[in-house]
């Protein structure tokens, strides 16, 4: 479990994160939601260490991430993988050379032969089992995506982050990368954060859902109830599109 | 001003991380080839073309300069050949390889940060100015020198082949120049400022692409900043060297 207690974060004079407080839960897929510029990936961004906030803590079952020693922040950092907006595939790497990259510096007692067997498997997890000697430029958007999550998931992570793992894709492709991050997710039990703004990743994948606005902790809940919320500036946000408010309007 | 040293702080904590430990020597080596690869063979042809032209050109002029009863001959070959090993080879080709290696520098390493790559490498617990930035340092500081050394030979064969074609000079004057008056502390003085300023491209280059914050439009600008920046370093650290050396 993931416990975010009162983190803000500044950048100069302006304060993106206010004292957000919330918790992703074990072996779910936990959505973190807003409107572009609410602070969702400056929260990712502090969550996986990539930015320190001034304020509260972000503790990892009970470890305080941001004040640990730099072995033991380490250690931590490889029971985390991520999926970046871009995929953030090394260009220079074949495909099957990207999934080994963080096996070849993480699990240095792996022989070459269960390394590639690690790769071979994640990389037909992920349905791109003919990919090996591909280079990142020569894959599809969705691809790409597909490879950056066989290379999070190669060291066996314990907690999956993802931000906007379904941006630059067509509808159809973001559902598969929607279905295959939930059931990745429940198959190795990983504590999943997603960061999104498409709603039909809301009401398929979010089994927690925890929305930002303005850097400030709006509403939690999960896909079950956050169509039917009380909350005006959640429901502008869910329902900001012509073809939600027309199923709405329906309902 | 303020400004100013505040990179200046930024730049020396930078280069705090980037001297740390390699996460995997067999990673670092295989870098490390790939960059002395990339740095010595990439930049071969460019510096042997500006070299002959640069050691042709010093020929004529200084031929045309002393053209004296009173100046032995010998003094045309004695005269490229200081200038070129003393000043133009370290000096000019370490600012051409400011243009050609630190902007190739800059360019990968900001490319990396704007695509995201380098947080991939840091979210993996990877210290990633040391993982990128150490193997182009080391690599620069091998590969330079022996640059600047083969600048030198084609300086001179390119004065050497001038001499041939235009007679400015006789060819056995200008040999003879060549080989009157050989300092070895010369050829010191020169390979101390190329590993000076080997560093100076390498490390400073990696700097402004390292901090990009942005997209393509940051990177073009760090890309400017970063080779505008070395270079005058370059040039600062050429008078104290020559000062402290000389």
């Amino acid at each position: 479990m993931i416990e975010v207690n009162e983190v803000s974060k500044y950048f100069g004079e302006k304060k993106v994160l206010k004292q957000i407080s919330t918790v992703f839960e074990e072996g779910k897929v936990n959505l973190i939601i807003g409107r572009s510029g609410s602070g969702k990936t400056v929260l990712m961004k502090c969550l996986v260490g990539l930015l320190f906030p001034e304020e509260g803590a972000v503790l990892y079952d009970g470890r305080d991430f941001h004040r640990l020693s730099a072995d033991a922040k380490k250690m931590l950092r490889s029971e985390m993988g991520m999926v970046f907006q871009g995929a953030a595939l090394f260009d220079s790497l074949t495909i099957q050379e990207n999934v080994m990259f963080p096996i070849n510096m993480l699990q240095k007692d792996k022989s070459d032969e269960e390394k590639l067997e690690r790769v071979n498997l994640c990389l037909k997890r992920v349905d791109l089992q003919n990919a090996n000697n591909l280079y990142p430029a020569e894959l599809s958007g969705g691809m790409k995506k597909r490879a950056a999550i066989a290379r999070a998931i190669a060291c066996n992570p314990k907690y999956l982050f993802c931000d906007e793992p379904n941006s630059g894709l067509d509808p159809k492709t973001a559902l598969i990368i929607d279905q295959l991050i939930i059931e990745i997710t429940h198959e190795y039990g990983i504590t999943t954060i997603v960061n999104t703004h498409d709603i039909n990743s809301v009401i398929t994948i979010g089994e927690s859902i925890s929305f930002i606005y303005e850097g400030n902790m709006e509403w939690r809940g999960n896909k079950d109830n956050v169509l039917i919320s009380d909350n005006e500036l959640l429901n502008d946000f869910i329902f900001a599109q012509p073809l939600t408010q027309k199923i709405r309007d329906l309902s | 001003m303020i400004k100013i040293l505040e990179i200046i702080g930024e730049y020396f904590l930078f280069l705090w991380r980037v001297f740390s430990r390699p996460e995997k020597w067999h990673e670092f080596f295989k870098k490390l080839i790939y960059e002395m690869n990339a740095m010595g063979v990439g930049s071969l042809l460019i510096v042997s073309i500006v070299a002959i032209t640069m050691g042709s050109v010093i020929t004529i002029q200084t031929a045309l300069q002393i053209e004296s009863s009173w100046v032995p001959a010998w003094t045309v070959g004695f005269t490229v050949r200081t200038s070129v090993i003393m000043e133009l080879c370290p000096t000019i080709i370490s600012l051409l390889l400011v243009g050609n290696l630190g902007s190739r520098i800059t360019s990968e390493i900001g490319s990396m940060r704007v695509t995201e790559q380098i947080d991939a490498l840091e979210v993996m617990g990877i210290n990633s100015a040391s993982f990128l930035v150490l193997p182009k340092i080391i690599a620069s500081l091998i590969v330079n020198p022996i640059l600047i050394v083969i600048s030198i030979f084609f300086a001179l064969l390119g004065g050497y082949v001038t001499v041939l074609l235009t007679g400015v000079v006789s060819a056995f004057d200008f040999i003879d120049g060549l080989t009157s008056f050989f300092r070895m502390y010369d050829v010191y003085y020169a390979l101390t400022k190329t590993f000076v300023f080997a560093f100076v491209i390498s490390t400073v280059c990696s700097f402004y692409g390292y901090r990009i914050e942005g997209g393509a439009l940051e990177l073009g600008e760090a890309n400017t900043k970063g080779i505008v920046v070395a270079s005058f370093v370059v040039l600062v650290l050429n008078l104290v060297i020559t000062q402290i050396m000389l």
